[in-house]
C-alpha cells in the first residue's frame, strides 16, 4: 500500500504501547510532514536514551551512563542518607520527588511480589535492599508500594524480613485524596484513613 | 447495551492501557466474568480500591460485547486482614487461583461463588491451618472429583479386609496397599480427611496445626493441582517467601 519504508516505521510506531494502527499511520504521517531536523531529533534521542541509560547500581532507579554508574540521587551529597524509600518502579520514584517532601534515598524493586502471576521476592532488588541497610546506616526504611494488592504484599513481606534489623520500618500512608468526596471512598480506604486520622494542635 | 447486577468477588486483576484494568469476577449469577474497570488506577477514581483482588462486592455491570463494564461497585464485606496479614493474603490468592481455574464463563455458579466468600470470610475472621486445604477439597466434590476414602478406590476392597494407606486424585481417593499409588497418606489424615468431606468441615477448621493437618493441607495442593492439570503458583511464590 505505501511505500515500504513508510510501511516499516507504521508497523514499529504500532507495537508501542497503546498506539494502535490508526494511531500509527497518523503518528507516521506526521513525523513525514514535520522538518527533517525534528525527525533527526527524535531517532538522536531514542537512540542516545537506549544506549546511555542503565540502572543505578545502589538504587535500580534508571541511571545515565556505563554499566555500574549510580543515579544522580545517589551520588548527591546533600540527601539524607539515613532514610530509605523503596518503590515499585522508576516512576515512583518521580512521584515521590515531585512532592519535594522526601529528602532521603530510594531503593527500586523492579516489580512487586504478585502470587498468581509467579513473581516472588527472588525476582526483586530484594537482597541489595538489605545489603544496603547496614552498609549506608540507614536508621528508616518507608515502604512506598503501591497500594493494591501486591505492593501490600511486597510491603508485609519486606517489613517481616526487616523486624531482624536495627531499623524503624514504616508504611506510607494510605487515605483520601485531596480534592475527594468522603461519600465516594472506598471502606477498605476509608477504614485505613480513619485508623491513621491524627490530632490537629 | 443492557446493565444488570450481581454479588461477585474480584479473582485478580489485569492492567489494562493507561489507568483501566481488566478485573476477572466470580459473580453468584453469571459465573466468571471478565469486565473492564475504567480509571480506577487514577488515585481519584469513583471505583476506588473496591475492585482490588479478594474484594466482595455488589456490582452494576454494563453489558459489553467482549468485556463487560464495570458501572459501579459496592463493597459487601470489608475484609481487612487479607490486606494487612501475609499469610491470609495469600491464602486468599491461593484459593482465588484455584477457582478462576474451575469457574467458567457465562455459567451460572451460586455453589462455588458462596463457597469462595464463605472460604474467604473463615481466612479473614479466623484463619486456621486448613482454610486453604478445606476450600479446595470442597471445590473437587463440587467439581465432581469428590475422593473416595472409605475403601480402595481402585480395586473397592475396604477395610479390615485391607489397610488404605495411599492417595492419588487420579486414581479416585484412597487406595489399598496392592493398588497403591501416589502419595502415602496417614490413618490420621484420612480421618481428618473424611471430616473435612464428609460434612464437618467446620469441626476440622477449628483444629490447631499439627502434622495431620500439614498433611492434608499438603494432599490438598497436590490434588487441586493434578485435577486442573496445572501449577498453582500462588502457593509457590509465597512459600517461598
Amino acid at each position: 500500500m505505501y511505500a515500504a519504508s513508510v510501511q516499516e516505521l507504521i508497523d514499529e510506531l504500532g507495537r508501542l504501547p497503546g498506539i494502535g494502527p490508526k494511531s500509527a499511520q497518523r503518528i507516521a504521517f506526521y513525523i513525514l510532514k514535520s522538518p527533517a531536523e525534528d525527525a533527526r531529533r527524535l531517532a538522536a534521542c531514542i537512540t542516545a536514551a537506549k544506549t546511555k541509560v542503565t540502572w543505578c547500581a545502589r538504587c535500580f532507579n534508571v541511571a545515565e551512563g556505563e554499566a555500574g554508574v549510580e543515579c544522580e540521587i545517589c551520588t548527591d551529597p546533600r540527601r539524607d542518607s539515613s532514610a530509605l524509600c523503596v518503590v515499585e518502579e522508576p516512576r515512583d520514584v518521580v512521584a515521590i520527588e515531585k512532592t519535594g517532601e522526601f529528602r532521603g534515598r530510594y531503593h527500586v524493586l523492579q516489580g512487586a511480589i504478585s502470587p498468581i502471576d509467579g513473581i516472588g521476592p527472588d525476582q526483586l532488588r530484594v537482597r541489595e535492599l538489605l545489603a544496603r541497610i547496614d552498609a549506608e546506616g540507614v536508621k528508616e526504611v518507608i515502604l512506598c508500594t503501591n497500594p493494591n494488592i501486591e505492593g501490600d504484599a511486597t510491603a508485609l513481606y519486606l517489613a517481616s524480613l526487616l523486624k531482624h534489623l536495627p531499623v524503624k520500618v514504616t508504611r506510607i500512608a494510605s487515605g483520601l485524596p485531596v480534592g475527594g468526596d468522603l461519600e465516594y471512598a472506598d471502606e477498605l480506604t476509608l477504614g485505613r484513613a480513619l485508623e491513621g486520622r491524627r490530632e490537629l494542635a | 447495551m443492557s446493565l444488570y447486577r450481581d454479588l461477585g468477588v474480584v479473582l485478580r486483576t489485569y492492567k489494562l492501557g493507561e489507568a483501566d484494568r481488566i478485573v476477572v469476577l466470580l459473580t453468584a449469577g453469571h459465573g466468571k466474568v471478565r469486565a473492564v474497570a475504567k480509571g480506577v488506577r487514577r488515585a481519584k477514581s469513583r471505583l476506588g480500591g473496591r475492585l482490588e483482588p479478594l474484594s466482595h462486592l455488589q456490582l452494576l455491570m454494563y453489558e459489553g460485547r467482549e468485556l463487560d463494564i464495570v458501572s459501579q461497585a459496592e463493597v459487601v464485606e470489608p475484609w481487612r486482614a487479607l490486606h494487612e496479614d501475609l499469610a491470609c493474603l495469600a491464602g486468599g490468592m491461593a484459593m482465588a487461583e484455584a477457582a478462576e481455574q474451575v469457574a467458567q464463563e457465562g455459567e451460572a455458579s451460586g455453589p462455588l461463588y458462596r463457597m469462595l466468600v464463605g472460604a474467604l470470610r473463615a481466612m479473614a475472621h479466623r484463619p486456621g491451618p486448613l482454610v486453604v486445604a478445606g476450600f479446595y477439597w470442597k471445590l473437587l466434590c463440587l467439581d465432581g472429583a469428590a475422593p473416595v476414602l472409605h475403601q480402595c478406590a481402585s480395586c473397592g476392597a475396604g477395610p479390615p479386609a485391607a489397610r488404605l494407606v495411599a492417595f492419588d486424585i487420579a486414581e479416585g481417593g484412597a487406595l489399598c496397599q496392592g493398588c497403591r499409588r501416589g502419595q502415602p497418606i496417614s490413618p490420621a489424615a484420612l480421618e481428618l480427611l473424611r471430616m473435612v468431606v464428609g460434612g464437618q468441615l467446620g469441626r476440622a477448621l477449628e483444629l490447631p496445626a499439627s502434622h495431620t493437618t500439614n498433611e492434608v493441607a499438603a494432599l490438598a495442593t497436590i490434588s487441586m493441582e493434578r485435577h486442573l492439570e496445572r501449577r498453582l503458583r500462588s502457593l509457590r511464590t509465597l512459600e517461598r517467601a
